[in-house]
């Protein structure tokens, strides 16, 4: 228990919405990869609004 | 050397860099304090349980087919790489404390005087502080040899390029006999941070089967637009009232990275 719990925070870290984010980002870039549409963008944009957003909660946080 | 393998090489450097000026901090602050002898045999100990997980773990990963690999590996390094961009800019922002080595090695020398005195033979306290220390700093090393290595099929260049900072940091330690204060430690982190940010989204997307217009080279777009996108939160993050203040709380300027 104690070492899932250090690798959860190891990798994880302090924000788990990144994690669950970039999941759901892997996700839907899989089931669209797979129709005739570029799926290559979904990720990046993913990436800037997961960051934007959790580096916003941790400034309201020290606010 | 391709674009890959020396963005693989630079990040694996730098990580490597600023977690070895971390670990000499508390090997030097224990090993003066107590028992040079302990707190050496603690650092062997702990470079050969890496070099176990890295040799053992990279074999593993190595054996696995790359499609599988990108995505899942791929995905690893984004979150990881996005946590460590993430305090990075928190702490350019004047949001979170600065790493401090001075005071992190005068913390560790409090508490390695408080533990009594050291008995003959092998110091426990020394032993384990050091082998903890190196291991969990280490640790985040391994994994970006591992993530990075794996996924561009050489581990033998990451764990160089590791191996050369390690060495770097030590003989720096022992040149100056004090902790590398002077290390812009964050600046580095947010280097590391927009770098495996970057090759994260790459291999991540593209282990999920999206095709990259460009190929190989959109990683030559991805990589300033992660740094461009990241400098714009922290210049956003500075406006933020509380920034700059001082508001952080005292005790991150010791938490680790």
């Amino acid at each position: 228990m104690r070492l899932l719990r250090f690798l959860w925070d190891f990798v994880v870290g302090d924000d788990w919405r990144i994690a669950v984010g970039v999941a759901l980002a892997l996700g839907a870039t899989a089931l669209i990869a797979d129709t005739s549409v570029a799926a290559w963008w979904i990720v990046p944009v993913a990436v800037a609004v997961l960051l934007a957003v959790s580096v916003w909660r941790a400034v309201r946080v020290v606010r | 050397m391709s674009g890959s393998e020396l963005g693989l090489a630079i990040s694996v450097f730098l990580a490597c860099a600023v977690e070895a000026v971390e670990a000499l901090t508390i090997v030097l602050a224990v090993g003066s304090t107590r028992s040079w002898r302990s707190a050496l045999t603690g650092v062997g100990a702990a470079v050969v349980v890496l070099a176990g997980l890295t040799g053992a773990l990279g074999r593993a990963l190595t054996a696995l087919p790359i499609g599988a690999l990108r995505v899942v590996v791929g995905g690893l390094l984004l979150i990881f790489g996005l946590q460590w961009l993430r305090k990075a800019i928190l702490r350019a922002a004047g949001l979170k404390a600065l790493h401090d080595e001075r005071e992190a090695y005068e913390a560790e020398r409090a508490a390695a005087g408080a533990a009594g005195a050291p008995g003959s033979g092998i110091d426990g306290y020394s032993f384990t502080i050091a082998f903890k220390g190196v291991l969990l700093e280490g640790l985040e090393v391994v994994f970006i040899v591992l993530t990075f290595g794996a996924n561009q099929h050489d581990v033998g260049l990451a764990a160089a390029a590791a191996g050369v900072a390690v060495l770097l940091v030590v003989a720096a330690g022992l040149a100056i006999h004090a902790p590398l204060a002077r290390v812009p430690e964050n600046t580095m982190k947010f280097a590391v941070g927009v770098m495996l940010s970057s090759f994260g989204i790459f291999w991540g997307a593209e282990g999920a089967g999206a095709q990259w217009p460009g190929g190989d080279g959109a990683l030559l777009a991805i990589v300033p637009a992660v740094l461009v996108f990241s400098l714009g939160l922290v210049a956003a993050a500075r406006r933020r009232p509380g920034a700059r203040t001082g508001e952080v709380a005292r005790g991150e300027a010791v938490a680790g990275a």
